[in-house]
């Protein structure tokens, strides 16, 4: 079977969505270029009609979406940088994200946001190293984060037809997997459907985008002592609490793995959730960036305030010991 | 000026005495306690809804902001609904869901009052650029106050709309103060000069009056449709009332009395009341008259929204978020 890498899964994606509904268009800086790579060819295939390039104005630009997706439209806003967010998070939360409610359900805005490259990439310092996802999902916002390629292809594709907004984050870390793929078989993966990659019945791990590889990696370090059940919730608003509830049930142990700041993160609405409705056998934990955190630049810094895979497997040992 | 009709001329008097009318028996209904929250009165200002809607066609699209009901009105809305919405009825054009700051009427191309300023402007360019490329001949017009002219994103959407020359009006009410601040205090430069910069055609009318209003408005519509890009539009216009109804209560003294009174005594009922007989006056006040009664009894005796369906449109997919009791 042919490989697929997650870039070119989303370039794939986009391409496919183009291809089958006029209504779809993509627009962003430098995508006619492609600079993230993942608009290649796009312009040569569909036109600049379809393939815009806006000025350096995210405010302006993520408005225009919800105003082209108001009319009919179904823009595809693609963000270099996840800290740009920031800066649209009125556009997004407050505009995009309210227009059915406040009008009563007269209209839907269905506009995807894609993040090529969200969380750390070495050297990239504070201002380009976030991975903001939870922000979204506190908000109510629709929220993927693809781990492999086809769950890439399968989420961007859902997030184009859904009718609500929905934030794509593809996780800088995740962006050079591969996968032996066979490409008849892609296909649109339901939001809110999680994915358990590796069975198991001492604990779940819990694992978000790119760090769902990292927990196989430590599942498969610890499979000599216990056997460790990963669990990718694939879109973290909303979440998938039957599907994790089915895999605590048979684990009766949680630790989640969660790229992001600590307080108020996703992997605290999990930890809080199963105090709620889980019977476990273990106090759960959470491995995360620590509180507040602002990436530093020099890269053992950088690494130092992301979760790592030591990390992780301490965590299980410690609620497995419980 | 344009030559109008008796039936124009009574065309335009009827909409500006519909908003006058409406927004002081809003007003009412907000001292009475039957609208919550308050409201951003219109009055003085009804010009300049008049007169750019009655340049437009039925499925050309506007947005507007906070101080909206005007906008929604002249763009066609029932007065019943727009009543209802404010005092939170099921019956309201938002099911009860928007309320004063947030009214929309999306099959008469009221793509929603807003109320973060200057909010509106890149929607509006959005939504241009998607007639544009239908090429259905549509213009769109982002109403939008002076405060917002200091709003960067409205900058940036000025620069997208001259950029890919758009067909959007952008339609400036420039009533002296962004809440309490004096434009004077708040804006270098000028209003016009915001649009000049990048190259849109920028004027600056007489707000007080409709037919000044529709004479600019007529302009940057035939621009904007036969492909020309966008036009602002900066209207001089003063705002009788508060900027907001808790002003009422809790007299804050911005403006200079006799800055009030000079500002009140050119009235945009009597500029535009004056072009019509007494008797067609008389006329077409009984009939707004019973249009605004209408209104408030039906808004009055409509049922409230059933608390069950709060969150109901939250999605436009249907998706249910938990309770927050965690049933």
């Amino acid at each position: 079977m042919p490989w697929l890498s997650y870039r070119k899964a989303l370039n794939r994606a986009l391409g496919d969505e183009l291809a089958r509904d006029p209504a779809v268009f993509v627009l962003g800086e430098d995508v006619r270029v492609a600079v993230s790579n993942v608009t290649a060819g796009l312009l040569g295939r569909f036109g600049p009609e379809r393939v815009v390039d806006t000025p350096l104005s995210e405010q302006a630009f993520t408005g225009f979406a919800t105003g082209a997706a108001l009319a009919g439209m179904r823009p595809v806003v693609e963000f270099q940088i996840p800290a740009l967010l920031f800066l649209a998070f009125e556009q997004i939360v407050n505009q995009a994200h309210k227009f059915s409610l406040m009008t009563g359900g007269q209209t839907a805005v269905p506009v995807t946001y894609l993040v090529p490259g969200s969380g750390s990439r070495a050297g990239w310092a504070g201002q380009h190293s976030d991975h903001p996802y939870g922000l979204f999902a506190h908000a109510g916002v629709k929220t993927v984060v693809p781990a492999t390629p086809e769950d890439a292809y399968g989420l961007v594709v859902s997030a184009i037809r859904d009718d609500d907004p929905v934030v794509v984050f593809a996780p800088a870390g995740a962006l050079d997997v591969r996968a032996d793929v066979d490409f008849a078989t892609l296909a649109p993966v339901a939001l809110g459907a999680g994915r358990v990659h590796r069975q198991g019945s001492d604990v779940t791990v819990v694992a978000i985008g790119h760090l769902v590889h990292d927990a196989l990696a430590v599942a498969d370090e610890l499979a000599g002592e216990a056997s460790v059940e990963v669990f990718d919730p694939r879109t973290v608003y909303p979440f998938d609490w039957d599907g994790l509830a089915d895999s605590v049930r048979r684990t009766g142990r949680l630790v989640v793995v969660d790229d992001a700041n600590r307080t108020c993160g996703v992997a605290a609405e999990v930890l809080a959730t199963a105090a709620e409705r889980f019977d476990l056998t273990a106090p759960p934990a959470r491995v995360t960036r620590p509180d507040g955190a602002v990436v530093p630049f020099a890269p053992a810094l950088d690494r130092a305030v992301q979760p790592d895979r030591d990390q992780l497997a301490t965590a299980i040992r410690k609620v497995l010991q419980d | 000026m344009a030559f109008l009709s008796a039936a124009a001329h009574a065309d335009l008097y009827r909409v500006v005495r519909l908003i006058r009318r409406f927004e002081e028996r809003a007003v009412e209904l907000v001292r009475a306690g039957d609208i919550v929250g308050g409201i951003h009165p219109y009055t003085g200002q009804e010009a300049v809804a008049a007169g750019a809607c009655a340049a437009l066609r039925a499925d050309d699209v506007i947005t507007s902001t906070h101080r909206g009901h005007g906008h929604v009105l002249a763009k066609g809305a029932d007065p019943k609904r727009v009543l209802a919405e404010l005092a939170g009825r099921a019956t309201g054009l938002n099911r009860g869901r928007g309320g004063s700051m947030h009214a929309a009427d999306f099959r008469l191309g009221i793509l929603g009052a807003n109320a973060i300023v200057g909010a509106n402007a890149p929607i509006t360019a959005g939504a241009a650029w998607a007639a544009k490329r239908a090429g259905d001949g549509r213009v769109a017009v982002s109403f939008f106050g002076d405060g917002a002219v200091n709003q960067g994103v409205l900058l940036e959407s000025l620069n997208l709309a001259a950029l890919w020359r758009l067909p959007v009006l952008f339609v400036c009410e420039n009533n002296g103060y962004a809440t309490t601040l004096a434009v004077a205090d708040a804006v270098a430069g000028t209003i016009t000069g915001r649009g000049e910069a990048f190259g849109i055609p920028s004027a600056t009318v007489d707000g007080m009056d409709p037919v000044a209003v529709l004479d600019a408005a007529r302009t940057a519509v035939d621009r904007a449709r036969s492909g020309g890009g966008p036009s602002l539009i900066e209207c001089v216009t003063y705002r009788f009332d508060a900027h907001h109804t808790w002003e009422h209560r809790a007299r804050v003294r911005y403006r200079p009395d006799d800055e009030v009174l000079k500002g009140r005594s050119r009235d945009p009922l009597d500029v535009q009341g004056s072009r019509l007989s007494d008797a067609d006056r008389e006329r077409v006040d009984a009939e707004v008259e019973s249009v605004v009664d209408e209104a408030v009894a039906f808004a009055l005796s409509s049922p409230h929204p059933d608390p069950e369906g709060a969150l109901d449109d939250l999605y436009a997919t249907g998706l249910r978020g938990r309770p927050g009791d965690g049933r």
